[in-house]
Parts: C-alpha cells; sequence; structure tokens
C-alpha cells in the first residue's frame, strides 16, 4: 500500500557514509513539479531526510537534543524567506551542515544538506516532538526542504545516488559484515 | 463668414501669406461653428481671399491666389482682380502647372498647408472618407457606433506652436492677446468635419463611449527631424527609448514645447513653419472592437485534464486543456482575435467539477461579431456541450466587465464543498470515523503545500473547515464530505503534506491518510445568474 500520499510525487536520491562516517546515509526526496527559470534551468523542491540506515533510526536510539544552531553566527531557525523566488535564504553546499542531533547514549550526528540550495524551512516538529524523526522519517519527520538555483538544476542530482545504486551500497555492506 | 469678422482680417492675411490651409485659419481665428469647417476647402479659400480683399481694396495691393491657377479661375468665372504674377510679402506663392494626367483640370494640387501638413485638406475630403470606409466595412465587423481615433506625428505641435508664436505677436501689435488653448485643437475641428461622413457613409453614429474604434495613425517622414533640437532644449522630457520606438512621443514632444521658453524656440524653429513639399500619409487604418465577456459555469468530469494547457519545453504533456474546451467555439463564433479565460478558483488536473459547477468568463479580445440573442447564446451552449464529454457548461450569457468583479470575490470569500475517498493505512470501524461529523468549524494551519513551493512564497493560512460528514466504506477506506472556507488545500488536509498542515485526517484518526479521489461537489458562488 502507498506509504502515503504526501509523497507519491517525489523521487528518491541517496548520500551514503556521508563524511566518510559509516552508515550515516540520507536521502533527498525531490517533487516532480518544477519552476523553469526564465534564463533556463529549472527548480524542484527537495526534501533533506533520515535514510533507513542511519543510526538514529536504529533500535535502541533515543534523541536527547535536536539543535538548529550549527554555530555561533547561524542558527537554521532565523532563516527567513520572501517572495516567490525566496530571496533571503541561507544558501546551503552539499556538506553544510543543517542540524546536529544527540543520542543518550553519548553520540553526537550532523545532518548535512546533501545538496546545494536556498534553505526554505527547518522541520521545527522535531524540535518538540524528537520521536517522530524515528516514527515517520520519510514524512513528518524531515529535517529541511532546500530549492535549489535554477542554473544548478543540472548538477543537483550529480553527487547523489539513484535508489537502485543505494540498494547496491547496502547489500555491498551487508556482504562485508 | 459670419464668424470671422474685421478684426480677424490681419491674422486671416498673415496666415494666407504663410502657406496656412483655411481651416487651420479658422482654428487660429477661434472660430467655433462647426458647419464652418465642413465647407468646401474650395470655398473656404475663396471666401477667406475675399475678407482680405475686401481690406486691400482700398489699398494698392495685389489679391492673391494660392490654389488657383489662371486655368481654374475662368472656369469657376472668379472676380478676382489683379495681375496674374502672384507674389506677395515675396513668398512665391504660385501654384505649379498641373502635371498629372490624371487630375481633372478643376483640381490642379493644392499646396500641403504648413501647419497641418495636409489633415484638414486632403484627409477631409470625400475621397478619403470613402476609402476609410471601404477598410472598415471589408474588416467585416459588428457594430452600432464608432469611435475614431486619431494619430498625428509629433512634428504637427511643433508647427502649430510656431503658428501660435507667429499669430499672438501679430495680435501683440493689435493690443490683443491670444492663448494657446484658445486656438481650436486640429483633432477637434478634424473630427468636426469628418465624423459626419464617415457616419453617413458607415451608417451609424459616432459615439465617444463606443466599443468599436477606427483607428488612423498619419506620419509625416519627411519632417520627422523636425522634434529633435526639443531633445537639446530639453533633455530632461525625453526618456530613452523603450523597445526601439522613437524617443519623441506626442507626449514628450508636448511637454516639451510647453516648457521652452520662446526665445530659445525661435533659435531652432522657423516661424512661421516652413511649407513642405508633401502631404501627410495616412499608415494602416485598423479596427478594433472592445473585448466582450461571456459567462457561465462549467462542469469537469475528467480526472486527466489541466486548466490551462500544459506544455513543457514546447511539448504539450496532456491533451487539450478546460480553458480551450469552453473557449475555442467562442472564438470561432465571435470571430475573436484571442480569449482571456478566468474563473472562481480553479481544480487540480485530478479533481473532478460536478454539482452546478465553477464559475468561469472568457474574455473575447476584439470580437468581429457582437450580436447575439438569448437563443443563440443556447445554441452555442450546446455546441460546446456537444463537442466534448470532459467537460459541460450551463448558465451561458453574455455580461459586462464590471461583472467580473462578482466571480472574483467568490474565489476568495464564499464556501466549497468537496467529496473525498480517503484511504487509511492502519483499519478502521465505523465509531472511529464518526466523531467527524461533529466538528465544526475546524481550524487549520496550511504552510504553502510541497508540491506548489517551488513556485508560491512560503506562508502559513489559517483556514477553516465549516463541516464534515463521514461514509464507512470498508476498514481501509471512507468517503468524506467537506464544506470549507475558499482556499482550502482539500489533499494537504487529508495527508498531511509531511505534518504541514496541521491538523489533518492522519493527526485527527491517529493513523497516515491517504487522498485517492477528490471531486468539488460546489462552488458556493451564485454568478452568473442562473438561466
Amino acid at each position: 500500500a502507498a506509504a502515503g500520499g504526501a509523497e507519491r510525487y517525489f523521487r528518491r536520491w541517496y548520500k551514503a557514509d556521508v563524511k566518510g562516517r559509516p552508515c550515516e546515509d540520507f536521502c533527498v526526496l525531490q517533487h516532480s513539479n518544477r519552476r523553469v527559470g526564465l534564463r533556463g534551468g529549472s527548480a524542484q523542491i527537495c526534501v533533506i531526510t533520515l535514510a533507513e540506515a542511519h543510526p538514529l533510526l536504529q533500535s535502541g536510539k533515543t534523541i536527547t537534543s535536536v539543535n538548529y544552531q550549527i554555530s555561533a553566527n547561524c542558527s537554521r531557525l532565523q532563516n527567513k524567506v520572501s517572495g516567490k523566488s525566496k530571496r533571503g535564504a541561507q544558501f546551503l553546499t552539499e556538506l553544510a551542515p543543517l542540524c546536529r542531533i544527540s543520542s543518550s547514549d553519548g553520540e553526537e550526528y550532523t545532518i548535512y544538506s546533501c545538496i546545494r540550495g536556498r534553505l526554505i524551512e527547518v522541520n521545527e516538529n522535531i524540535l518538540s516532538n524528537p520521536a517522530i524523526l524515528q516514527e515517520k522519517p520519510s514524512t513528518e519527520g524531515y529535517i529541511a526542504v532546500v530549492l535549489p538555483k535554477f542554473e544548478e538544476s543540472k548538477s543537483i542530482t550529480q553527487g547523489l545516488l539513484t535508489q537502485e545504486e543505494y540498494e547496491e551500497v547496502l547489500s555491498k555492506r551487508l556482504n562485508s559484515s | 463668414m459670419s464668424s470671422l469678422t474685421e478684426k480677424d482680417r490681419p491674422i486671416v492675411q498673415l496666415l494666407l501669406n504663410t502657406g496656412t490651409c483655411p481651416r487651420c485659419i479658422l482654428r487660429f481665428c477661434c472660430v467655433g461653428s462647426q458647419t464652418l469647417y465642413r465647407h468646401p476647402h474650395k470655398e473656404l479659400v475663396k471666401d477667406l481671399k475675399e475678407l482680405v480683399r475686401n481690406k486691400q481694396e482700398k489699398e494698392d495691393t495685389v489679391c492673391f491666389d494660392i490654389v488657383d491657377p489662371p486655368c481654374k479661375r475662368s472656369r469657376l468665372g472668379c472676380t478676382e482682380e489683379g495681375p496674374d504674377d502672384l507674389k506677395h510679402n515675396g513668398v512665391l506663392q504660385q501654384s505649379p502647372l498641373v502635371n498629372d494626367e490624371d487630375t481633372a483640370v478643376e483640381n490642379c494640387p493644392v499646396k500641403p498647408c504648413s501647419i497641418c501638413l495636409g489633415i484638414l485638406q486632403e484627409f477631409c475630403e470625400a475621397d478619403f472618407v470613402k476609402k476609410v470606409c471601404q477598410k472598415v466595412l471589408s474588416a467585416d465587423y459588428q457594430f452600432t457606433s464608432f469611435v475614431l481615433s486619431v494619430s498625428l506625428p509629433p512634428q504637427l505641435s511643433v508647427r502649430e506652436h510656431a503658428a501660435w508664436l507667429l499669430v499672438k505677436q501679430e495680435m501683440g501689435k493689435l493690443g490683443l492677446s491670444l492663448a494657446k488653448d484658445d486656438i481650436v485643437q486640429l483633432k477637434e475641428a478634424y473630427k468636426w468635419i469628418i465624423h459626419p461622413q464617415l457616419s453617413e457613409e458607415l451608417g451609424v453614429p459616432a459615439d465617444g463611449k463606443s466599443l468599436f474604434e477606427v483607428s488612423m495613425v498619419f506620419a509625416h517622414p519627411e519632417t520627422d527631424k523636425e522634434c529633435h533640437f526639443l531633445a537639446t532644449a530639453c533633455p530632461d522630457c525625453f526618456k530613452p527609448a523603450k523597445n526601439k520606438q522613437s524617443v519623441f512621443t506626442r507626449m514628450a514632444v508636448i511637454k516639451a514645447l510647453e516648457k521652452i521658453k520662446e526665445e530659445d524656440f525661435l533659435l531652432h524653429f522657423p516661424c512661421p513653419p516652413s511649407p513642405p513639399e508633401n502631404l501627410c500619409v495616412a499608415l494602416e487604418i485598423q479596427c478594433n472592437n472592445g473585448a466582450v465577456f461571456v459567462a457561465g459555469r462549467y462542469n469537469k468530469y475528467s480526472r486527466n485534464l489541466p486548466q490551462t494547457p500544459w506544455i513543457i519545453d514546447g511539448e504539450r504533456k496532456l491533451e487539450s486543456s478546460v480553458e480551450e474546451l469552453i473557449s475555442e467555439h467562442l472564438v470561432a463564433e465571435f470571430k475573436a482575435d484571442s480569449f482571456n479565460f478566468s474563473s472562481s478558483g480553479r481544480e487540480d488536473v485530478d479533481v473532478r467539477t460536478l454539482g452546478s459547477g465553477r464559475p468561469f468568463a472568457v474574455e473575447l479580445v476584439n470580437p468581429h461579431r457582437i450580436h447575439f440573442t438569448a437563443e443563440e447564446m443556447k445554441g452555442l451552449q450546446q455546441t460546446i456541450n456537444n463537442s466534448s464529454d470532459k467537460i459541460q457548461v450551463r448558465d451561458l450569457q453574455l455580461v459586462t466587465r464590471e461583472a467580473i468583479g462578482r466571480m472574483k470575490e467568490g474565489e476568495e470569500e464564499k464556501t466549497k464543498t468537496y467529496s473525498a475517498l480517503i484511504w487509511t493505512d492502519k483499519a478502521i470501524q465505523r465509531e472511529d470515523i464518526a466523531f467527524l461529523d461533529d466538528i465544526q468549524e475546524l481550524k487549520l494551519d496550511q504552510k504553502t503545500p510541497l508540491r506548489v513551493l517551488h513556485r508560491r512564497p512560503l506562508a502559513v493560512r489559517c483556514r477553516i473547515i465549516h463541516t464534515m460528514k463521514s461514509e464507512y466504506i470498508d476498514e481501509h477506506h471512507f468517503r468524506l464530505h467537506l464544506k470549507t472556507q475558499a482556499g482550502t488545500y482539500i489533499k494537504e488536509f487529508v495527508h498531511g503534506d509531511f505534518g504541514r498542515t496541521k491538523p489533518n485526517i492522519g493527526s485527527l484518526l491517529n493513523r497516515t491518510a491517504d487522498i485517492l479521489e477528490l471531486d468539488v461537489e460546489s462552488v458556493d458562488v451564485d454568478w452568473p445568474p442562473a438561466l
């Protein structure tokens, strides 16, 4: 059965072992609706989520804090966008941190953007209810919404793995363990 | 000429000397009698000369003769006295002998007026009127009146200004003043002369409020550069050219003329204005009918039909659209150039519109045909309905432009009712959904849905679900009827849009919900009037 109508029009892309940290995988949901730029290129809304294999989603992990203040000068909560073109947004590169999440066993995980683009919003629901990140990581537990620039539409998924490619990565992991 | 008196003589004489046509002379003498302008050109010339001659008879000067060469004079039995060498004030006024074999002896070429460049001459004649009417009639429009729009080359304002300075100076010598506003406007005089003629030929009256516009554009390339000196004298009046059009627009030139000092003007422009070689030319005569509006309500029965054509990268993704299926026939019947379709809100590609349908209006641009009886509109409605089973229309009728406002009101203010087919992941029993029927005025906070966030600003909308009624189907399905505030995103209310619409059906039922089908049951706007 469909997991829910909200995800019907998204295509899943993956980034695995980000920053060399084993199994810290992310899933980028790319919506099918495109906005075409006047000077070429297009923009599709992307939702940054944790992939199933991420340590935070394994059983036994309890989240103790979610922090969008990623540096002294930068809090993702202060991101403000205006207008159709989302002016004023914090610009993200692939390895820009979105938030830091701590678990009860003392571990700290950084969630990365995985794609270049404008930060539209971060999910404030996981601040008040961190459990939802683990219960519904692919929908209500999303981390952030990002909108790539028109000019970069062609390259946006270059650094990402398709569903098939990611499944190969997963099976390689299984075989090597 | 009852409107011209003795005191006008010096001005008439001055203007006759400077190659001014009789009607422009009347204008500068502030003659307000419309009928006088309609007198034939030849007659006016004769009368003006007579006025001048009556004074000159006392003096020992020649009566001069701008337009009547010797041949014509003898034919008409003109009683002018004086020798044939037509000289006055050093300005040679001799008409060229006829060198155009086609022209009858009677119609020797008239020299173009140095002020109106022929507008109040050639372009008042029956020949021109005939040409215009031929164009209008062959364009095949339905109309009950007309409004004439005349576009004159900007240099006419410059010449007018020069002539005014000349006349003002002359009147100053007599202790009289002449404000520029006192002079009869060229366009106004032109319309006095041409309206009755056009009216007669076309069989309809001239009416400033008419929707049918006949536009004439005149040009005089020979003198186009005459305005250029104004750019150096008043540079701030002339903004850089947009779209490669000339920077010397009529408005800009008029503004500059208001600003420029008399001395500066006279430095750069001959006063009196120099007589031109050629007449103006009339560029394309164009006709345009004001838009008509057709309104109605449409039903949509397809789950695969977009509102507007869906084209990506030049490729059409889905066949046809609501607006095309409705408007194509209207454009054909009204013989319009194009259409603009609008409706009181709209639905997604995969959503049906049932019940009495959604109000819409089609603006038909430049329709050639505008008169339709109620019967004919009914027939048109039937044609549209016969042509497609994807949409149906009702209450098709002509409406005014103002009426469109009522429709758009509906979009923002009026309620809509929907029917949604909902799926749940976890099983439900009747009791689990019964409570929905009791919820009234449920407040939602809806962030801009992810599916439109690429093209809409990020915002939170507060919307109200007025009432709900559930219909249990099975453990994973039920139908929900809702009555909501305008602008509510129904799909997002059902599936929650990643938790960005709160509350949602999922959160209310503590399950994951999806919307399988959505129908619009009613759009609660009571416009257009039901037929």
